[in-house]
């Protein structure tokens, strides 16, 4: 279960907003284990702020959240680290580290996990045939289209299984084709048992796809459900 | 299909550029080229102290003003003086000087024809204090059989030495603990400056579920190589200095460079060999701290 119970954030994303300015009032809502959140409304709502939050890389300047029964204020650092390891991000941004191969990229959360290398390995080039990227495995982020990126982005958040899942546009950067292929991958991820959430502007997705919307406006929660 | 193993990649947080392998091994290079002279000086410092102190500590030195002056039982003052050092408990060994001896330790001042010249030179008797406690009532009795009879010793001289020798070597332990420090500082300052440069790397990593450990690990594993392979190299440009000086204090230490050792003593060259262990520990233990201080004010 996830849980945000009155959450509000005075924070500013970079290029976001005035420091001190409220970005989340007064957020509630409750994802059940196994559940699939889409997380919708216009830029600057507060979707990527809410996603922040639950893969805790924020702190709620007021409210409680709790991930999986953990109330994520009295985490220790040691303790919020195992946890992230259980959550896989797909970052607006990529964020993929380009000194690094596709394949390290992708292998850096199960190293992290003091997997072995043999399992790494057969984790790693399996969800790399998955996104259409087995033939990329040497190329740096900087050698890759942004597609390609975003797929090995995708493939990084979820070659661990993660519990959760959150996903901040996961398919802005991809083709029709490519954007079904991948929610193919989530929605199977989901169906193990993987609890997603993902932000969209895309209501074509959405529609798509039928699952609850969890609708933000100008920092607050106008629908859930 | 049968697929290669893939190695994992040794530089997770790309700090091979971040913490570069050009300014911090040179600067502590230059830091370990500094310690190991302040070491040699120590060590070095110490070890002529003791030989000095030992050479000097036990030796007397009688010099005696009009030596062929008659004394009350019709010899002279000289062997009056040499018979009372023989027959005194706790000296041993008296010797007079030959005035060949005595010329040659004074041509510095007179020139080589110091004997011909019409000045009084005194006698000269070099003994050893074997005694407890200080000679200073052989002084007296000495000079109540010859007037003006002079007793040096050598402890006054050993106690010189060794007020000297504390100084030096407080000095030197004093560069090496300022050393220590700025290698401390010039570590913290370049891993500080790759935490900054790897920002951004760090907070995603750090989401990816990395403990602060992981990425202190990866910094302190850098810092330590740069660090030893800095303190290798400038401990090896020191030997040289260090050879060259060896041969200059030579004369003064008592053994050549042709002794073994190229000059250097024993003790110096256990010494050396720990500097690149230590700028190891320093540059390990530096990168820790550093780097976790960091993390926990980031979040």
């Amino acid at each position: 279960m996830i849980r945000l119970d009155d959450v509000w954030l005075k924070y500013a994303p970079p290029g976001h907003g005035e420091p001190g300015h409220d970005v989340l009032r007064g957020v509630s809502f409750e994802v059940p284990s196994g559940g699939f959140r889409w997380l919708t409304g216009p830029s600057g709502a507060g979707k990527t702020s809410v996603l922040r939050l639950m893969y805790l890389a924020a702190h709620p300047s007021r409210g409680r959240i709790e991930i999986f029964g953990t109330h994520a204020a009295r985490l220790n650092r040691r303790g919020a680290a195992l946890l992230r390891r259980q959550i896989g991000v797909v970052y607006q941004d990529f964020r993929l580290l380009g000194h690094l191969s596709a394949y390290d990229n992708v292998a850096l959360p199960m190293r992290l996990a003091r997997r072995s290398e043999a399992q790494v390995q057969a984790d790693v080039m399996e969800i790399l045939r998955w996104v259409g990227l087995s033939g990329r495995l040497e190329a740096r982020p900087a050698e890759l289209s942004g597609g390609e990126q975003q797929r090995v982005a995708i493939a990084r958040a979820v070659v661990g299984r993660p519990k959760l899942l959150v996903a901040d546009e996961p398919t802005g950067n991809l083709d029709d084709a490519q954007a079904q292929r991948l929610m193919t991958l989530i929605t199977a991820l989901n169906r193990l048992g993987t609890t997603v959430v993902v932000a969209t502007h895309n209501l074509g997705l959405v529609a798509r796809y039928p699952a609850p919307r969890l609708d933000m406006q100008d920092g607050r929660l106008t629908g859930d459900g | 299909m049968v697929e290669r193993t893939r190695r994992r990649a040794a530089d997770q947080l790309g700090l091979r550029s971040a913490l570069a392998d050009r300014l911090l091994p040179v600067l502590v290079a230059a830091m370990s080229f500094l310690a190991a002279l302040a070491l040699a000086g120590t060590i070095g410092t110490a070890l002529l102290a003791a030989q000095w102190r030992d050479d000097t500590a036990s030796t007397l030195t009688i010099q005696v003003p009009d030596p062929d002056a008659p004394d009350a039982q019709d010899g002279n003052h000289f062997s009056a003086v040499l018979t009372a050092l023989r027959s005194t408990p706790g000296v041993e060994n008296p010797q007079p000087m030959s005035r060949a001896a005595i010329d040659r330790l004074l041509s510095p001042w007179l020139g080589a024809d110091a004997g011909d010249l019409a000045l009084p030179i005194p006698a000269v008797i070099s003994a050893e204090w074997a005694g407890p406690g200080r000679p200073d009532t052989l002084a007296q009795r000495l000079d109540a059989l010859a007037p003006g009879t002079l007793v040096a010793s050598g402890a006054a001289w050993a106690n010189r030495v060794a007020a000297l020798t504390a100084s030096l070597q407080a000095c030197a332990a004093a560069v090496l603990v300022i050393v220590l420090l700025v290698a401390v500082a010039m570590v913290s300052l370049a891993t500080r400056s790759g935490l900054a440069q790897r920002r951004e790397t760090i907070e995603i990593v750090h989401g990816l579920g990395a403990q602060d450990g992981d990425i202190a690990r990866e910094f302190a594993a850098r810092a330590t190589l740069l660090t030893v392979v800095g303190a290798g190299v400038g401990t090896l440009l020191a030997l040289p200095v260090l050879f060259w000086l060896a041969a200059m204090a030579a004369p003064f230490a008592g053994f050549t460079p042709s002794a073994g050792g190229f000059g250097l003593p024993l003790p110096l060259w256990a010494a050396l060999p720990i500097l690149p262990l230590v700028a190891a520990v320093i540059g390990w233990a530096t990168a820790q701290v550093t780097v976790r201080g960091w993390l926990r004010r980031m979040s």
